[in-house]
């Protein structure tokens, strides 16, 4: 293991989460929130000192990763970065508990959304842009950052492609262009580029800047939290219209946009996982508009509200407009699937990706024809393309563990006395990213009171989600440890 | 600039590593996925699956952007054809294909023009004037040339109980008694970049710099016997048997050829009626006695298979035959080789490699461009040759006052009829000639690169 050149990684990470944490220690100093600023000095400090120290013993390391490291230094830098981001959280005093801190911090980078503050709108600004711009830098991921950024120099800069894939998700992740540099980016550069766009239709509303800064960040990176203890409710019919959009934007795959800004605008338009992901929104909208009729006063609000819902459901963001906790309950089974399917591949949202949907399904197609016609040699195709058997199998190693996870978390969550419901959803709502479930966790409510035995599980689950899987659970692993 | 390299073989992998780490936009396509994915696990590159000469899977790896395409894959006509249409797609689109059938090779000059190919590259036939080079002077593992062959780079073991053996530099050319530079010496698989102080011990590798007519000085103050060769066997009756065996045979040498291939036999019977072409395994000690290994001049290994080559050629150097040459194809890490008598090593998947990485590297830059690059020291190190033009800094001063960068070295300067292993009062002066030798990784693009800023 290239101990040393992971420690340079984590060094650089903790840098530049550094640099981001500067912009909301300003806000605190200019509106003289006096907490909140010690806390923001006191977190920069321990952050700076911590990679200064790596970035030092780490020097004249080895250059070049294999595929294990690649993994442990995603999940380690994701862990690292998470411990030392609610350091402001926790040193401001405005959440008291460390552990607290934490599931607000890593709810905040795995642009899940999840809250234990029952008062959002007690916190000070400072620490709500902090709060809401974990979302914007969790989203694209803060290593494809550092990626492009970083000169990662070096013979063998292919190394650069385990971190991309650990970190971006998908069932398979490709460069954009050659150089990975490059490649990283394009990607934040229509990442901003959609961010402020987001921006400025939210200010066109009338909606004010802090808000909006917040409330963009929050839908770009598909997270969730709002500044308003109602979320998005509050705001105009054209605000959440907006939101709409964009969160269903910010759900596609960012390859798309390449495709788009290279003018393929065919290939765009026939790729099966935008189709499916638009066919899924549509199909969801139309079904629970129907299931709704008659629940609120005009059709407008009707489709508004639904394809808020929807849309902030199965882009993982978790944005409310109204208590879905209400609706009956063949609409809630409808949000569960959509909790479940998830965002695009290659996008910043979570889930299980419409991209493994559609191989499961392919996959499973194949397998029923196959018992028909025995004989019968048959390919799965995306796209025109043919898929590697070595995908196939891999996505289904992926739905075996998350199957699995998601078991064993909710048997441990249940220790605590909810409602079946409540720790399900809880569950699969932190493992996809998502933000609010049903009942005791719904749009309304938060997770404030679950054990710490819990707290500490969902954690470990909102990581596993955004990661996929392999990152987090690879640190769990004896053999990732052992010599070779 | 952006190059897509078709076909991830041998030498589409060995140019991968070469010119990703020099910089450039690559894309790699291959048929098989596998091989892909260890590319871009290694290097910074993207790859494209397919069949190369398709348009569709051109038009994926953007060929409309890209400046080169280089096709390496195992087969000509496609390379070929994968070059037509990529020119088809791109008229600007520059092309370098591998063309290794020998019933190609007096066309290729044709088929350049026809094709639109910038480059044909055959590494058998390159392999072949390689090893004859050797031939003619035995002694050397290896002869790199330049200024249009009126310079060399050549290549010596220093074994127990030479001449060179604990002598140091400083002291060489009062051994030798002829202007010579040692540009590097490989000790236990590492280069390293001598100064006057360096003793030379048993079992080094030396890099010597020297005018093309001293080399007959050289070996006979080194006290190695140079008779050219007369007699030579050669093991495999491959492509590269087959041009080596051409050129020997034009130049009287009388050539034997063991090949273990009843066809394959008869075929180079037919295209070689002045050769002795034996069937048989030549991996078979007999055999080998047979044909009278024990008085020839030389023995070039060039089977298919690398062990058996070396096998064959440790077998040659223990009867006690002047000179081996032995062909590797795959062998990547030659640290190991050094313990064993193989030789000359040869490899024509490094020799086509060097010709198109010069090819690239002219591109980039038309002006100031390297005349010659090779790679020494099992390609730890670079020499590289250079025009002095306008553009060159430090014209006419002493190179004592220059500041250059660290692991560069200036090893001759010509002036067309004159060569000179510079001093630290030599100086270089437009229209001259440069050889620089410096550490791999860093690149050389242009002479005013060896400047410190």
């Amino acid at each position: 293991m290239n101990y040393k050149m992971m420690g340079r990684f984590i060094g650089k990470i903790l840098l530049v989460e550094a640099v981001f944490m500067v912009p909301a220690m300003l806000i605190s100093l200019c509106l003289r929130e006096i907490q909140a600023c010690r806390g923001f000095m006191l977190s920069l400090g321990v952050i700076l000192v911590i990679a200064l120290a790596l970035l030092g013993i780490s020097r004249g390391s080895r250059k070049g990763f294999r595929a294990r490291e690649g993994l442990v230094c995603v999940g380690g830098s994701w862990i690292v970065m998470s411990l030392l981001g609610a350091l402001p959280f926790y040193l401001s005093r405005e959440i008291p508990s460390y552990l607290d801190a934490l599931f607000e911090t890593v709810s905040g980078f795995t642009t899940t959304g999840a809250s234990i503050l029952p008062e959002v709108e007690h916190l000070s600004k400072g620490i709500l842009y902090w709060r809401s711009f974990t979302h914007w830098l969790g989203g694209m991921g803060v290593l494809v950052f550092v990626l492009a950024i970083g000169s990662t120099g070096g013979k063998n800069t292919g190394f650069t492609m385990h971190i991309l894939r650990a970190e971006s998700p998908g069932p398979k992740v490709g460069k954009l262009v050659p150089k990975m540099k490059k490649t990283a980016e394009i990607l934040y550069l229509m990442y901003i580029l959609l961010t402020i766009l987001n921006i400025v239709f939210l200010l066109i509303g009338r909606m004010p800047l802090f808000d909006a800064v917040c409330t963009a960040f929050g839908t770009a990176g598909t997270g969730g939290f709002g500044i308003k203890n109602d979320s998005i409710a509050g705001y105009s019919p054209y605000i959440q219209n907006v939101c709409t959009v964009f969160m269903l934007l910010f759900g596609v795959n960012f390859s798309c946009y390449y495709m788009l800004l290279i003018r393929q605008v065919g290939s765009v338009l026939r790729d099966e996982e935008l189709r499916l992901y638009l066919g899924v929104v549509a199909g969801s909208i139309l079904l629970i508009c129907y299931n709704l009729r008659g629940v609120y006063a005009t059709v407008e609000e009707l489709v508004r509200h639904v394809a808020f819902q929807v849309a902030s459901i199965v882009t993982t963001t978790g944005f409310a407009t109204t208590d879905f906790d209400q609706w009956p309950g063949f609409s809630k089974a409808i949000l569960l699937g959509l909790m479940v399917i998830g965002a695009s591949a290659g996008s910043t949202g979570g889930g299980f990706k419409c991209a493994r949907v559609l191989l499961i399904l392919k996959s499973l197609r194949r397998n029923v024809r196959q018992i028909l016609s025995p004989q019968k040699v048959q390919v799965v195709r995306i796209n025109g393309r043919m898929v590697e058997e070595s995908v196939l199998e891999n996505t289904n190693a992926y739905l075996s563990a998350y199957v699995i996870i998601l078991f064993f978390s909710f048997i441990v969550v249940s220790i605590d006395r909810f409602s079946l419901m409540t720790n399900f959803t809880a569950v699969l709502s932190c493992f996809n990213n998502i933000g609010p479930g049903l009942e005791a966790v719904g749009p309304v409510c938060n997770y404030g009171a679950f054990s710490g035995l819990s707290k500490l599980v969902l954690i470990a689950d909102m990581l596993a989600g955004r990661l996929e899987i392999f990152p987090i659970l690879i640190l769990f692993s004896r053999s990732t440890w052992l010599r070779h | 600039m952006k190059i897509i390299i078709a076909g991830n073989g041998k030498v589409g992998m060995m140019l991968t590593r070469q010119l990703s780490t020099e910089g450039y936009d690559l894309t790699l396509i291959d048929a098989n996925q596998k091989v892909l994915e260890s590319s871009e696990e290694k290097y910074d590159v993207m790859s494209v699956q397919g069949n190369c000469a398709s348009m569709e899977v051109l038009e994926q790896a953007g060929v409309r952007e890209a400046r080169l395409l280089i096709a390496v894959t195992n087969a000509d006509e496609v390379n070929l054809l994968c070059c037509m249409t990529a020119h088809g797609m791109n008229p600007d689109i520059h092309t370098i294909a591998r063309i290794r059938n020998p019933e190609y090779t007096d066309q290729i000059y044709k088929m350049r023009e026809l094709f639109a190919l910038s480059l044909a590259v055959n590494p058998e036939r390159r392999a072949a004037i390689e090893i004859e080079r050797l031939l003619k002077y035995p002694g050397f593992l290896k002869r790199d040339t330049f200024a249009k062959g009126r310079v060399e780079i050549v290549e010596l073991r220093v074994d127990a109980g030479h001449k060179l053996c604990n002598v140091a530099l400083n002291d060489l050319t009062s051994v030798v008694k002829c202007q010579i530079l040692v540009c590097a010496v490989l000790r236990n698989g590492k280069a390293i970049a001598p100064d006057g102080r360096f003793v030379l011990s048993e079992g080094d590798r030396i890099f010597v710099t020297a005018p093309t007519d001293t080399l007959t000085t050289l070996l006979k103050q080194l006290g190695v016997i140079t008779h050219k060769a007369k007699r030579v066997i050669i093991c495999g009756g491959g492509r590269v048997s087959y041009y080596l065996a051409q050129m020997l045979l034009k130049n009287g040498v009388s050539v034997q050829i063991i090949e273990r291939d009843y066809e394959r036999c008869r075929h180079m019977a037919t295209l070689l009626p002045n050769a002795s072409v034996v069937h048989g395994d030549a991996s078979r000690e007999f055999l080998l006695e047979d044909e009278g290994i024990s008085d020839c001049d030389a023995l070039v290994t060039l089977t298919g298979v690398d062990e058996l080559n070396m096998i064959i050629s440790l077998y040659g150097s223990n009867c006690g035959v002047p000179q081996v040459i032995t062909k590797l194809g795959r062998l990547e890490n030659n640290t190991m080789l050094d313990s064993l008598d193989l030789g000359s090593i040869v490899s024509p998947k490094e020799l086509c490699c060097n010709t198109i990485v010069r090819f690239v590297r002219a591109m980039k830059n038309q002006t100031g461009a390297a005349l010659a690059v090779h790679l020494i020291a099992d390609g730890q190190m670079e020499a590289v040759e250079f025009l002095v033009d306008e553009d060159t800094k430090y014209c006419g001063k002493p190179l004592k006052e220059l500041k250059m960068k660290k692991n560069v070295l200036i090893v001759c300067i010509s002036n067309g009829t004159r060569f000179q292993i510079p001093n630290g009062d030599s100086c270089f002066r437009k229209g001259d000639t440069v050889i620089v030798v410096s550490g791999a990784g860093k690149v050389i693009y242009q002479l005013n690169d060896i400047f410190e800023n």
